[in-house]
């Protein structure tokens, strides 16, 4: 199974996980197979939302969503089941300060 | 060998061994989640080498000793970036604990070990449940929270704490000791038997994505029986056979509850029967036969006859008041109750029941409020069944189970 891990994180907390820990992280999900993608974020202010209405484009900044914790970045792993996906999810630096939401990956339907 | 077989023996040994190097492991290193981890990287090397090396002539012993490697290795890279890893120092003096290992008699207990740590009676009673699952018989927690109708990351939770509990508590990975053994036991065969009541209740299908959770209890029962051939593990194996024995006959082609006396009796499993009368007579000749033992013997009964008619309920009531003698109950005075109305007539079985309602012990209970419904219904006291199946249709939470009341209820009406 995949699932999504995604990091949220106060923008004053991004400072408080160094880089290399949540480089080494990823390096070791690789090393025992469990990572399939992981990307750091920059800041949600550098966010352009795109919608399409009636066949208009419209872009607007943000989202500026109203909670502290922001999307700072994700890990997509493979895992046995959800605890195992949450395990590794425990081992995400960022997890110490801010929260991993564990989702699992949906499988679309193929006509 | 070409790299699909060697998948393919990969496949094999993981469904056949997976769940014993995990228990080693879970030995060696002392902490579930590290040795599920060096599990993990076990199989992974395998994938590697196998294809590489030929599948080794020893398969489990080679995932014990790579997963074991791969969790030292882990364990002295990762010490430099998580200060959080708390298992890592516990983990480390256990892999110096190099004799331990190997021992053949350790490795073969390992399964028992990991079984009753499941069953802890310091867990909760669902996370015993579920860590059973989990752990002993390799389901996934997506799995299990389907088989109970619970969202998974409440049971991954329920996971989650369960191993939190073991690791605060200390406690110990290990085969009870003789005096601590019967009770122990007891907590082991109670979530065996919490599972296949589970699916039997299931069995009748709202949804058929559910997983056949009675054949793994059956499972279950097995593997205890092979580890720990104590009479009760033999009672309780039996008694699951019996009742699964009756399996295709007890709903209807629509899901609807056919009552053991309407069933068709040629579609009982006749192996599974045959299986069970051996596990009872085994159990009853040790002369320690327990409630499993006992329960197990009047499905037993039950089996012999070749129609309702022929049942013999004088040894069915027997044997009820033998099971009371080993566990006082009131379920069990009401099962008592109605094999009394079967040797003696209705009113001798009402008035029991009725003893047992008064006293209040099961006045929430529903199969009390429908046992006394039938008598009732068999007395011609037509006003009297009816209020009690209107009481136990009030009380019960199963859908086949209430169709069945509405349309014993419905019949009332038409008589």
């Amino acid at each position: 199974m995949k699932y999504l891990c995604l990091v949220y994180l106060e923008p004053e907390k991004l400072r408080a996980v160094p880089d290399h820990e949540c480089l080494a992280c990823g390096d070791r999900f690789r090393d025992s197979g469990l990572l399939v993608a992981a990307e750091a974020l920059q800041p949600v202010s550098t966010a352009a939302t795109v919608r399409v209405r009636n066949g208009e484009l419209s872009v607007t900044d943000g989202p500026f969503a109203e909670t502290k914790e922001q999307l700072a970045g994700f890990y997509l792993i493979e895992a046995r089941d959800l605890n195992d996906a949450i395990h590794a999810a425990s081992k995400i630096p960022p997890a110490r300060e801010g929260s991993i939401e564990v989702r699992p990956i949906r499988e679309l339907d193929r006509p | 060998m070409s790299t699909d077989h060697v998948n393919e023996a990969v496949n094999t040994v993981y469904l056949s061994e997976s769940r014993r190097v995990l228990a080693t492991l879970i030995r060696l290193l002392g902490d579930f989640d590290v040795a599920e981890e060096a599990l993990h990287d076990a199989f992974r090397a395998a994938l590697e080498q196998w294809p590489k090396e030929g599948v080794p002539a020893n398969p489990r012993a080679w995932l014990v000793s790579a997963g074991r490697f791969k969790a030292i290795d882990g364990l002295r890279r990762r010490k430099r970036f998580d200060a959080l890893d708390e298992a890592g120092s516990k983990a480390d003096v256990a892999i110096v604990d190099t004799a331990a290992w190997a021992d053949p008699e350790s490795v073969e207990d390992d399964r028992l070990r990991l079984i009753f740590t499941c069953c802890h009676p310091a867990l909760a009673a669902d996370a015993q449940v579920a860590l059973t699952l989990r752990e002993v018989c390799g389901l996934t927690t997506e799995e299990i929270a389907r088989a109970f109708l619970t969202p998974a990351p409440t049971l991954a939770q329920r996971i989650v704490r369960a191993k939190a509990k073991i690791r605060s508590a200390r406690i110990p990975y290990q085969v009870p000791a003789r005096h601590e053994l019967p009770a122990r036991l007891e907590a082991v065969l109670r979530v065996i038997y919490l599972v296949f009541n589970e699916g039997y209740a299931a069995s009748s299908g709202e949804s058929l994505l559910r997983l056949d959770l009675s054949a793994e209890a059956i499972r279950l029962g097995r593997l205890l029986v092979e580890l720990l051939p104590e009479p009760e593990a033999h009672g309780l194996l039996a008694l699951m056979l019996l009742h699964e024995s009756r399996r295709a006959a007890r709903t209807s082609a629509s899901g609807e509850l056919i009552l053991l006396d309407d069933q068709d009796r040629s579609r009982w499993d006749r192996a599974q029967i045959r299986e069970g009368e051996r596990l009872v007579e085994h159990a009853l000749s040790s002369g320690r036969a327990g409630p499993y033992t006992i329960q197990a013997a009047i499905a037993a009964v039950h089996a012999q006859a070749a129609n309702p008619a022929a049942t013999d309920w004088a040894e069915i009531v027997g044997l009820y008041d033998a099971l009371l003698r080993a566990d006082d109950s009131p379920v069990i005075e009401l099962n008592r109750a109605v094999a009394v109305a079967m040797r003696d007539g209705p009113a001798a079985g009402l008035a029991l029941v009725d003893a047992i309602l008064d006293r209040g012990d099961l006045s929430e209970y529903r199969l009390a409020h429908a046992a006394r419904a039938e008598l009732c219904r068999r007395l011609g006291r037509t006003a009297q069944a009816r209020a009690s199946f209107e009481r136990a249709l009030a009380l019960t939470r199963q859908e086949p189970e209430r169709r069945f009341l509405e349309r014993r209820l419905g019949e009332l009406a038409g008589a």
